[in-house]
């Protein structure tokens, strides 16, 4: 126990100095996070539940526009606001946090509503069905906001400027996704420990099973789409901030890039583990960081043939991996020592 | 939905969508035969398929620009498009064909943005066509126009597709592939080298895409990007008419053709990718809807 | 006379123009073992789908505790205490063994509270007890797909179990199992049904384990019900071991 606390605390002091250390990278720093949190939620669908879902960028979407239209309404016109993209004049401190937060809770729980309707249609479907049903999602999404001009339509919307009485915008953003990330893993480590983690694990295994065992297998499953598009959608507002401009297919509904990343990392660093999609997501995002500009222009290239590569042969992941090397260090072991009298049915 | 109005008070308007839409139709359903070969027989979706489409078309229009007529282009597909298969099954699919659906969703879904991605950096993000220089039909008075090379491609679409049929009944080969697609174990015992007729229905569905690209780029446009429409079309075609059920391939090819066309015009053009993907979404949602007074599931 | 636990009158199930089930009606009495024997297809499995909430019926009515559940779903069906063990055995595989158990807590009164719970210690304790029960205490914390196939029936077993139900449906709980093991298979059975109160409803095939297990067997073939009665009786029956040598 101890052991682990103590590297919970390595981690944490690390990340709260990290931006300290390093104050040329804050932003780069931030995205960490962010993609921390995409493997994260992510893997509640895919590695806990056995749902692959390729169109959870719906939800980041759905947040980054619910937070850049709350920010927007609040405090500004929204023709003049279209007109001059955002250049309206800035706003103080208080008023932008105020937004900002206004903003992100809304996102979540649009999001969640969002999940738990679909939710209640979309996952009756399994397998193949599912996934494609999921990625028909993300793009139709994408393709309906940029058709829509109150949110800015194909043209995308700005978001308001960060005002300098805030400090630094990628220190503000690092430890805002470094809070909800932290956040995030310990409420999914807390579920995971409970009923409802062996529910959506039993789900994942058999689920013809677990409803033959009486498992309220559609509402653990929606609760499980719940709580991956809360996050999700929460980090959405943010980034929307991050990057300050809400491309609809390129930066909110990217399934190209960010949806994939998210299946990706989560499967690199061991899908169905806690820690692996962080594992994963850290070293997928410091790797396309360092030499990502290497490959001049063939990255997305690159990002395919990785895939195929992960999937094919390294399908169980890092921490898949070290689990089947030594399962004795995750607690699979055969216990032969006798049982405590009193026991026996 | 000003337009509907249009359709309402100039009936001839319908005719001329209803038109388009079919021939247009006939090159989807031809994408899906190729799906269901790859479905019915290796359990696999192929997610790459709108970008073997893509590729295709990229083949065509790199015939077309080297001077050939672009009609030279569709055998020279189907033939490079069948290469590009089988590298691919070799490569790749040979090794997750027998594992989960998991394993083998994810790869070929990195296959297509692998080829997504090649395709972007050889051949540029920019939009390209080939010139087939044949000229416009006029019906109805004039009041309904035609390209004549959407009728050419509605033609080679259908042939090719009573080709294969003709394969997959009469050889020696497409009989294998049937028997694989009914029990893989059974034929495995009776002597039928599966992992050849894997190989051959991966490369011969890359194939049928490739000549359907061929089509697609004579008689529309293509980009590194657009595959994936083709992907979902072909599996709603699929899911609509079911494994196996060549005559419903067709009719549903057609008809979503023709329903793309209508909603292209009735909700504007920048809703016509929209309503493909929606209408994924939605049809799934109807059919598990109905499977579910059966108990049963989309699986 | 009180009505049977499970009641199952006049079922018939069609698949596509093969009568699977055709006027089946069976009763099980609570607290009894009853059997449910006949040849290969002769629609044992159907029967118990339909039961459970598998498929519907085209024909009849299915009463389970005075409840009419033929057109209940499969897991609210588990919920009202009837759980169904499968032929090719049912397990998660990528869990430990307790974990397999502790799931399988009775889901009936399940709260969004109760949802994001802790599994209690009583919980854990009465899981371990059960594996004990069918000698897996040792390799409780094994992922049960790593289990061998005679051990994973035993833990679908535990599982059951479990789950707490009014009544179990057992399909041919001793296929694929050592012989040498049957013997303490069928004890446990036993046990289940004398201390833990539960009513057994079993398809098998072995005649020996059936005719020692069971009060009342009932006999289907070509999917109509041919025979029922004590074993002595169905044992001698002409028709059954007709349906057996393929007279029929």
């Amino acid at each position: 126990m101890s052991r682990t606390a103590a590297l919970y605390g390595a981690v944490g002091v690390a990340a709260l100095l990290a931006p300290l250390v390093f104050p040329a990278f804050q932003t780069q720093l931030a995205f960490l996070w962010v993609m921390v949190l995409f493997a994260l939620t992510w893997d509640v669908m895919g590695g806990q539940m056995g749902y692959n879902s390729f169109g959870n960028v719906f939800y980041l979407g759905l947040g980054m526009y619910v937070t850049a239209v709350v920010q927007r309404d609040l405090y500004f016109d929204v023709e003049e606001y279209a007109h001059v993209a955002g250049a309206v004049g800035t706003l103080s401190a208080g008023e932008y946090l105020t937004g900002l937060a206004l903003g992100l809770a809304l996102a979540g729980v649009a999001a969640v509503l969002a999940a738990a309707v679909l939710g209640s249609g979309i996952l009756g479907l399994r397998g193949h069905y599912f996934a494609i049903c999921t990625l028909g999602l993300g793009i139709a999404a994408g393709e309906i906001a940029g058709g829509i001009d109150y949110i800015g339509a194909g043209s995308g919307l700005v978001t308001p400027v960060f005002p300098d009485a805030l400090g630094r915008r990628g220190m503000f953003f690092y430890y805002l996704f470094f809070a909800l990330a932290v956040a995030t893993f310990f409420t999914l480590r807390w579920l995971y420990a409970g009923r409802f983690g062996l529910a959506i694990n039993a789900i994942r295994d058999d689920e013809d099973k677990a409803e033959a065992m009486g498992i309220h297998t559609t509402r653990y499953k929606t609760v499980a789409w719940c709580v991956s598009a809360f996050f999700l959608g929460i980090a959405g507002g943010g980034v929307g901030n991050l990057v300050g401009f809400i491309d609809p297919t390129d930066v909110a509904f990217a399934g190209a890039t960010f949806g994939v990343w998210m299946v990706l990392m989560a499967i690199l660093g061991g899908k169905g583990t806690l820690w692996g999609p962080v594992i994963g997501a850290v070293i997928f995002h410091v790797t396309q960081e360092l030499f990502w500009t290497y490959l001049f222009g063939w990255q997305r290239v690159a990002l395919g043939a990785l895939i195929i590569v992960i999937v094919v042969f390294f399908p169980q992941g890092i921490l898949g991996w070290v689990r089947q090397r030594w399962p004795e260090r995750f607690g699979h072991r055969v216990d032969e020592e006798a049982r405590a009298p009193g026991g026996g049915a | 939905m000003d337009n509907l109005q249009i359709l309402v008070a100039a009936p001839v308007f319908s005719v001329q969508l209803l038109i388009d839409g079919i021939l247009v139709g006939a090159v989807f359903a031809l994408a899906a035969y190729g799906m269901a070969l790859v479905w019915g027989v290796m359990n696999i979706i192929n997610i790459a398929q709108g970008e073997f489409v893509i590729l295709g078309g990229y083949v065509t229009w790199a015939v077309a620009q080297a001077g050939f007529h672009p009609f030279l282009g569709v055998p020279v597909s189907f033939i490079a498009l069948f290469a590009v298969g089988w590298i691919l099954y070799r490569a790749v699919v040979a090794r997750v064909v027998d594992r989960d659906l998991f394993i083998s969703i994810l790869a070929t879904f990195g296959i297509s943005i692998l080829m997504q991605q090649v395709m972007n950096q050889v051949f540029t993000a920019d939009v390209q066509t080939a010139q087939s220089g044949l000229g416009t039909l006029f019906l109805f008075e004039g009041q309904v126009t035609v390209a004549q090379i959407k009728i050419v491609a509605f033609v080679f679409a259908l042939a090719l597709g009573g080709a294969l049929v003709v394969f997959m009944r009469r050889s020696r080969l497409g009989k294998a592939i049937r028997a694989t697609a009914q029990n893989a174990r059974a034929a495995r015992i009776l002597g039928v080298d599966t992992g050849r007729v894997y190989a051959i229905t991966y490369s011969l569905n890359a194939a049928i895409c490739g000549a359907a690209g061929a089509l697609v780029v004579m008689i529309w446009v293509i980009q590194p990007f657009i595959g994936l429409a083709y992907t979902v079309r072909s599996f709603m075609i699929v899911v609509v008419a079911g494994l196996g059920n060549l005559a419903g391939v067709v009719a549903a090819g057609l008809g979503l053709g023709a329903a793309e066309n209508f909603a292209g015009f009735i909700l504007g053009a920048e809703f016509q990718t929209a309503f493909i993907f929606s209408l994924l979404v939605v049809i799934l949602l109807g059919r598990n809807l109905r499977l579910r007074r059966q108990r049963r599931v989309l699986r | 006379m009180t009505e049977s636990l499970l009641t199952a009158d006049g079922v018939t199930k069609v698949f596509g123009g093969v009568v699977a089930n055709d006027n089946v009606t069976v009763a099980v009495p609570a607290g009894a073992i009853v059997g449910l024997i006949g040849p290969n297809g002769s629609g044992k499995t159907t029967l118990f789908n339909s039961i459970v909430g598998h498929h519907p019926i085209d024909a009849g009515s299915i009463r389970f505790a005075g409840r009419e559940i033929s057109r209940l779903r499969v897991a609210e069906i588990a919920r009202l205490g009837m759980v169904r063990t499968f032929q090719q055995t049912r397990i998660y595989g990528k869990m430990t063994c307790v974990q397999n158990m502790q799931i399988s807590v009775p889901h009936a009164r399940e709260g969004l509270r109760t949802m994001f719970s802790r599994f209690p210690a009583e919980v854990t304790e009465k899981a371990e007890g059960l594996l004990e029960f069918v000698g897996l205490y040792a390799k409780r914390h094994l992922l049960a797909g790593d289990l061998s196939f005679g051990q994973q029936k035993l833990l679908e077993f535990a599982m059951a179990l479990m789950n707490e139900p009014r009544l179990l449906l057992l399909d041919e709980p001793t296929a694929g199992i050592n012989p040498t093991l049957i013997n303490g298979l069928m004890d446990r059975l036993k046990r289940a049904n004398a201390e833990l109160g539960v009513t057994l409803f079993v398809i098998e095939h072995n005649m020996r384990v059936i005719m020692n297990l069971a009060q009342h067997v009932y006999c289907l073939a070509h999917g109509q019900l041919l025979a029922e009665g004590p074993p002595d009786e169905i044992r001698g029956d002409q028709r059954v071991i007709d349906a057996y040598l393929g007279a029929h």
